[in-house]
């Protein structure tokens, strides 16, 4: 396992160093917006990369409603957390590159609003988790899970429905594609899917191993102190 | 069937009957909304045109947050002496108990509105350029959204630390497309430019499809253990 780790981080890190490259220098510079559109080869594969690790969120946080296995929940936390980060990346980068080319920082245009109550949604499941540290925790953030997946549909077709009656601004697409900007953009691609699915295995791992901790730390304080163990009982009652 | 409707009848006169009698939430709530419609009033001193633009987002973000306050009071008052513990342990259907609970928001919430519209009306010199039998499908569904989701989530962070702070923290996200629903249909009917269609229509998806979700699941939320 931890072999397998470290190989998958080396590859991780030379996609990531010869993406870096392709992206500064093979690729051949934008006719009308110069440099900044070099933007475009983080922006997108981070964006890809935050939608497959909410999509696991998803996905782990059904079968764990369904199966109540424990890793499924650990790979909901860590999908989630890292998918927030991406997301960051995202939401960051998108008004560098706007702010030159469009004009302006911000929009409510579709795709930006989207992927905004997207994180809006995917940081309060982190609060969620954050402010309840529970045995219920897990189900009832699971839940959320779901719950935010079947908003996302109805915001983007608000948001669509929207912005089809208002100006929108003009996306700097159509013309021929550079095959070495496509190039750059596949190799990133690749290199960002790898680097988010290697962080958010480390974060798994980090996740289980802390809950075997505090596992042990359960069982030792039920097995050398029982007598402690009994007084703290009524305390915890009452609180609850 | 005859039982999960008598249950949830009798959730619900109950918890009308509380309310009644101390009037807990209508009261903060209805002071709450009045104390936002006169600052938004002179902070942004609108003439009668702006107001048709503005008045949609200013009702429903008053009204929303107002109704924070009934929602966070809801599963409260059944922590006490371990109400909610009994009905867990109980054959009773947890969705007549959430739905008890959402109608009564439902209920709490539209009679604000009822009391709230003609202030606003006052406030912001409204005058419906559209046709504004509208506003009342807008508002009930709109209600709707607002409350069945509330509910949901007022139990499922009953459980997390400073509960009263997770309740926006969850619902707001999640409301989105609703709140922006009943603005957008609001501001279109007051200004009467064009048709409010694509947003009812939206509110009921939304309606139709949280509903479904919060009944599919709150079993599994008044069960986690």
């Amino acid at each position: 396992m931890k072999r397998a780790f470290s190989i998958f981080s080396v590859i991780t890190a030379v996609l990531l160093v010869y993406g870096l490259y392709q992206a500064l220098v093979g690729a051949p510079t934008e006719r009308t917006m110069g440099d900044v559109q070099r933007i475009f080869y983080y922006h997108v594969p981070s964006a890809w990369t935050a939608f497959c690790l909410f999509l696991t969120n998803l996905v782990a946080s059904i079968i764990y409603l369904i199966r109540k296995s424990a890793w499924a929940d650990a790979l909901a936390v860590a999908a989630a957390e890292v998918g927030v980060v991406f997301c960051t990346i995202v939401l960051i980068t998108g008004p560098i590159w706007a702010r030159p080319v469009w004009g302006i920082w911000w929009t409510w245009d579709v795709r930006l609003t989207t992927t905004l109550v997207l994180w809006l949604i995917y940081v309060s499941y982190l609060v969620l988790r954050r402010f309840s540290d529970t045995a219920q925790t897990p189900i009832l953030a699971a839940v959320l899970a779901i719950f935010g997946a079947l908003d996302v549909p109805l915001v983007y077709f608000s948001i669509w429905f929207f912005r089809t009656q208002h100006p929108q601004p003009v996306m700097g697409r159509g013309g021929s594609l550079d095959p070495r900007m496509l190039h750059a953009f596949l190799i990133n691609l690749l290199a960002f899917s790898c680097f988010g699915a290697m962080v958010c295995w480390a974060r798994f791992r980090l996740e289980q191993l802390k809950r075997d901790v505090d596992q042990a730390h359960a069982m030792e304080s039920l097995a050398g102190a029982s007598e402690p163990a009994k007084a703290s009982l009524p305390l915890s009652r009452s609180s609850r | 069937m005859n039982s999960f409707w008598d249950l949830m009848l009798a959730t619900l006169v109950k918890d009308i009957r509380l309310e009644w009698r101390s009037k807990d939430a209508l009261n903060s709530m209805l002071f709450f909304s009045l104390l936002v419609v006169v600052i938004f009033s002179f902070s942004f001193d609108p003439n009668a045109e702006e107001s048709r633009q503005i008045a949609g987002g200013l009702v429903w973000v008053a009204f929303l947050f107002a109704s924070v306050v009934a929602l966070n009071q809801t599963w409260a008052r059944e922590l006490r002496n371990q109400v909610l513990d009994a009905y867990r342990v109980s054959p009773a259907p947890a969705n007549a108990l959430f739905l008890a609970k959402a109608l009564g928001n439902f209920i709490f919430v539209i009679l604000l509105e009822a009391v709230m519209t003609p202030l606003f009306i006052v406030f912001y010199n409204l005058r419906a350029l559209g046709p504004a039998w509208q506003l009342i499908p807008v508002g009930v569904l709109g209600t709707w959204a607002l409350v069945v989701n509330g509910t949901f989530f007022a139990a499922l962070s009953l459980r997390t630390r400073s509960r009263e702070i997770m309740l926006p923290l969850l619902l707001f996200p999640i409301s989105i497309p609703a709140i922006q629903g009943m603005v957008e249909a609001t501001r279109i009917l007051l200004a009467g430019d064009g048709s409010a269609r694509f947003w009812i229509v939206l509110l009921l998806t939304y309606d139709v499809v949280f509903t479904t979700a919060c009944l599919g699941l709150f079993g599994t939320i008044l069960h986690a253990e």
